[in-house]
């Protein structure tokens, strides 16, 4: 008993496709899919082909500065950063979405809810929340100086800081990516391979783990190319980064080509690093034989026994860093300002505005989400690993590159919509499309084609069966999809100050308008106000998950 | 039981999609509709006279009540894009002909500068221009200055005294200011500061003090309200500032143990910059916009800046808040603040000494 193979297991089980699944050419695609995802992709070639032409006219000395060993330096630091953030972020996620998604972990919606929502905190106020609390003369060494005569903490400015920091706030990438993933996972193949005698770890290990994967790497991929693109958090602990060049260009001399070039340099690396993900998301493709029986059935809890205590540690631990520390800071600030007696901001509209810029960005997201996932997974070939690439290419971008390539389309060649909310969503989408483009990606992959080959040869049309068949049963990943791109719009900042209807103020230009003047505290309330926010669509969610499994 | 509750829960998820994509649609209509487009913002196209465009690189924190009495005053509409000067001055940039901004409110010369070297600035008339100082405005007349800024150094009050600092700021490459110094390289201000070192100094005068101050361990920090807050709480023993960001933070905590210093021997590490304002050639509404720029240049509005922003007014007549060192008793040194739009050979200098 003990000699069986689990992974053997998994096969008899789940399907996978033979051999390697990219190069496979399958049928042509029907134009009801390749045309609105060519179309989704000629959008996001679009701050790509400003770059293009920014650089265009560029001379010799812009490609001396390229070349100076300094530039090598940066990428090399950027790349580094980007590698150990989302090894700590995958570290720090996947325990929490197996405890949070598959064992009997106390309270363990309540926890789904607090661990996603440091994703919704501003990258620049997290950085100042870190300054604030860790850093020297902070408020844990003013703390720990009257009773221990601690004087010195260890230095937060530089690389660890940056990586702390960054890992922090967004670790949620993964978690939401991989809590879609488990839930898709058939609980059956679980149970069997504990009945055959294996460990709640072996079991982990072998036949979770390897199921989970391609969510993961869709998440850590996120998570990669995030820390490519971030600047408020490099910029504030001060760590020089390629996007930190890139802002510098702007800043100090408005040298747009130089800036466009570094950015081009930026995409190059976010090309690497996507190489790096498709091969780790692995070579075989599951899928679920017996449909439906996964999705709606529920999920058998394991049983942490002793571990429960130490598990909610973890969590509370987690928590305590990511959420916690920024509230309590931010907390501190708002009630110093109220006792001095300050009137606070008109914090309402900015808060509708959010939710409703945001609410916007998900749902054309997701619908735009669809049929270029759908391309990538079920025709694999040369035309889809274009289209990745195009699509993917954007995310690594500093959202000013993203922002200014849209000013330069939108003012001069669509005037019409220029600085109206249709232009703003449409910069949500070139900014955002990627993370619900890997969540339905993700999600996809664990349904067999040989459902929707059923129900085409039922009589069905392609678009009546990706409605009526595959959207439900991908539905984890919509959800996770339009989640992700919700809360990151949330805290959109360089496309919203540019792009939005003029006077259209949302809870992220607010806290960022009085953050930059210095005035912290008036900045406190829309930052608290932006989380909070955030908190009522994520209990919505798990609330109706929990429905929906019933 | 089973089964049915997963046909249930399937024409949920069906009814939700649905919902999704009616709700997609019906968002997108609604965000189309120009009456909709009115309330939460404008067409472009659309010009009325009684209205103007006005992108501000200032926080509406600290300029949106000066814009609101302008509009008390003048019954103008002012809609304002408030955001990071360079970033706002990309924009322009890039809008190109197209730009629907009327006025440019930058927080320094560099930006305006930048603008008015593509022609993108009008030629303002002499009675705005001749409001102010000739140093604090464009030689060409293409921006006016409207709040005056000092380079400060900021010091700690409970480790320093004024006496123990240099005269000037180039004497702070003494090695007895190892790791007390902090700085901002990245920040605006700051490299517009290097940029008037290299014109009083020369290049290699420029380069040695930069390396000097490098090789005394010398902080970077992101910003001037980062380096104002180190230095209070001790991080740092002094910093080179702004010097109205220690105004801001002594409103937010009253104790604040730090104090200005302009160097009593003067030198670029006494520049004086500017916050202003010019009107871009695209501008459609050029009078309305001529009469914001000379309110941000009347008596109210500089009294606003002095009380508010603890900034320089410019105007005569206005004096600045009682526990700034007057504008004439800074030993200012003698810069074209248009000449301070060459930045480029700075970035390439802050480069090359390893800064940035």
């Amino acid at each position: 008993m003990a000699t069986v193979d689990l992974r053997e297991l998994g096969r008899t089980v789940w399907r996978p496709l033979g051999g390697d699944g990219r190069t496979r050419t399958g049928p042509r695609p029907p134009a009801v899919l390749w045309v609105p995802a060519v179309g989704v992709s000629l959008v996001m070639l679009l701050p790509l082909a400003y770059l293009f032409i920014r650089t265009s006219g560029a001379g010799p000395e812009v490609l001396n500065l390229l070349m100076r060993p300094r530039t090598l330096q940066l990428a090399a630091q950027t790349f580094g950063l980007a590698v150990t953030v989302t090894a700590g972020a995958v570290l720090i996620a996947v325990p929490l979405a197996w405890l949070t998604v598959r064992t009997d972990l106390p309270n363990r919606r309540l926890w789904s809810i607090l661990i996603s929502l440091p994703l919704v905190i501003p990258s620049y106020v997290g950085g100042l929340v870190m300054i604030a609390a860790l850093g020297p003369r902070g408020m844990l060494q003013q703390a720990l100086s009257e009773p221990f005569g601690i004087e010195r903490l260890p230095e937060i400015y530089g690389f660890s800081g940056a990586a702390i920091t960054l890992i922090l706030f967004t670790y949620p990438y993964v978690l939401l990516s991989a809590q879609a993933g488990l839930q898709m996972i058939d609980p059956a193949l679980e149970e069997t391979s504990r009945s055959l005698g294996a460990s709640s770890w072996k079991t982990f290990r072998e036949v979770t783990l390897p199921q989970a994967q391609p969510s993961i790497a869709a998440g850590a991929l996120l998570v990669a190319l995030y820390t490519l693109s971030d600047f408020g958090v490099v910029s504030l602990l001060q760590f020089d980064s390629f996007t930190r060049a890139i802002y510098l260009q702007y800043q100090a001399s408005l040298d747009r080509t130089l800036a466009s070039a570094f950015a081009l340099v930026l995409v190059l690396v976010s090309l690497i690093v996507l190489l790096i993900e498709m091969r780790s998301r692995g070579r075989a493709m599951y899928y679920r034989v017996g449909v439906g029986s996964g999705l709606a059935q529920p999920s058998p809890s394991v049983k942490l026994r002793h571990w429960r205590w130490p598990a909610v540690v973890f969590c509370g631990l987690v928590v305590a860093m990511s959420l916690g520390m920024p509230v309590l800071v931010l907390s501190y600030w708002l009630l110093r300002d109220f006792a001095a007696g300050a009137n606070l901001q008109q914090v309402l509209l900015p808060a509708l505005n959010s939710v409703y810029a945001a609410g916007l960005g998900a749902v054309v997201s997701v619908l735009a989400a669809v049929p270029v996932a759908i391309l990538l997974v079920r025709f694999p070939g040369v035309v889809s690993a274009i289209i990745e690439r195009i699509i993917y290419s954007a995310f690594a971008l500093p959202g000013i590159v993203i922002a200014l390539a849209l000013v330069f389309f939108g003012a001069n060649f669509a005037t019409m919509i220029y600085q109206t909310m249709v232009l703003l969503v449409l910069a949500y989408l070139v900014r955002f499309l990627p993370q619900a483009v890997g969540a339905l990606r993700a999600s996809l992959l664990a349904v067999s084609p040989n459902v929707e080959e059923a129900a085409r040869s039922l009589g069905r049309t392609p678009l009546q069966v990706a409605y009526s068949v595959t959207a439900p049963l991908i539905w984890p990943g919509i959800v996770y999809g339009g989640t992700l791109v919700f809360l990151t719009t949330m805290k959109e900042l360089p496309a919203t100050l540019l792009l939005s209807p003029i006077g259209f103020k949302t809870l992220a230009t607010a806290t960022w308008s009085y953050a930059s003047g210095g005035f912290f505290a008036e900045a406190a309330a829309p930052a608290l106000l932006l989380i909070l926010v955030a908190a009522f669509p994520m209990a919505f969610l798990h609330v109706h998950e929990r429905r929906g499994v019933s | 039981m089973l089964k049915r509750n997963v046909v249930k829960s399937k024409l949920g998820r069906r009814q939700l999609i649905k919902l999704l994509g009616l709700g997609a649609a019906g968002s997108l209509l609604v965000a189309c509709q120009p009456q909709v487009v009115e309330k939460i913002g404008e067409k472009v196209k659309t010009v009325q006279p009684g209205e103007i465009t006005v992108y501000s690189g200032r926080s509406e924190a600290l300029v949106g009540p000066i814009i609101k009495r302008f509009e008390e005053q003048s019954a103008v509409k002012a809609k304002v894009r408030y955001g990071d000067t360079a970033e706002l001055a990309a924009t322009i940039l890039e809008e190109g002909k197209n730009s629907p901004a009327d006025v440019f409110f930058a927080q320094d010369a560099g930006a305006l500068g930048a603008i008015a070297e593509k022609g993108m600035l009008i030629k303002l008339p002499d009675a705005l221009l001749n409001k102010v100082d000739p140093r604090f405005r464009s030689p060409k007349g293409e921006w006016v200055g409207v709040s005056g800024r000092a380079r400060t150094v900021v010091y700690n009050t409970e480790r320093l005294h004024e006496e123990d600092l240099p005269d000037t700021i180039l004497g702070f490459t003494d090695p007895k200011w190892k790791g007390q110094i902090g700085w901002a390289p990245t920040n605006g201000s700051f490299q517009a500061f290097v940029t008037a070192l290299r014109k009083t100094e020369g290049e290699e005068g420029a380069r040695k003090w930069l390396e000097g101050i490098k090789r005394n361990e010398t902080k970077s920090y992101k910003d001037n309200t980062s380096i104002v807050r180190a230095v209070a709480a001790g991080e740092v023993q002094v910093g080179f500032v702004n010097h109205y960001y220690i105004y801001n933070l002594r409103k937010q905590d009253p104790n604040l143990k730090a104090k200005n210093y302009y160097p009593r021997g003067g030198g670029p590490g006494a520049l004086i910059n500017i916050a202003g304002a010019g009107i871009l050639t695209t501008s459609k509404n050029l009078e309305t916009a001529k009469s914001l720029l000379s309110f941000l240049l009347s008596e109210e509005a500089q009294q606003y800046f002095a009380d508010q922003t603890f900034e320089y007014p410019l105007i005569a007549g206005v004096n600045a808040q009682l526990d700034l060192l007057p504008l004439d008793k800074i030993n200012h040194p003698n810069i074209d603040l248009g000449n301070l739009a060459d930045l480029q050979s700075t970035l390439t200098l802050l480069r090359d000494v390893g800064i940035l």
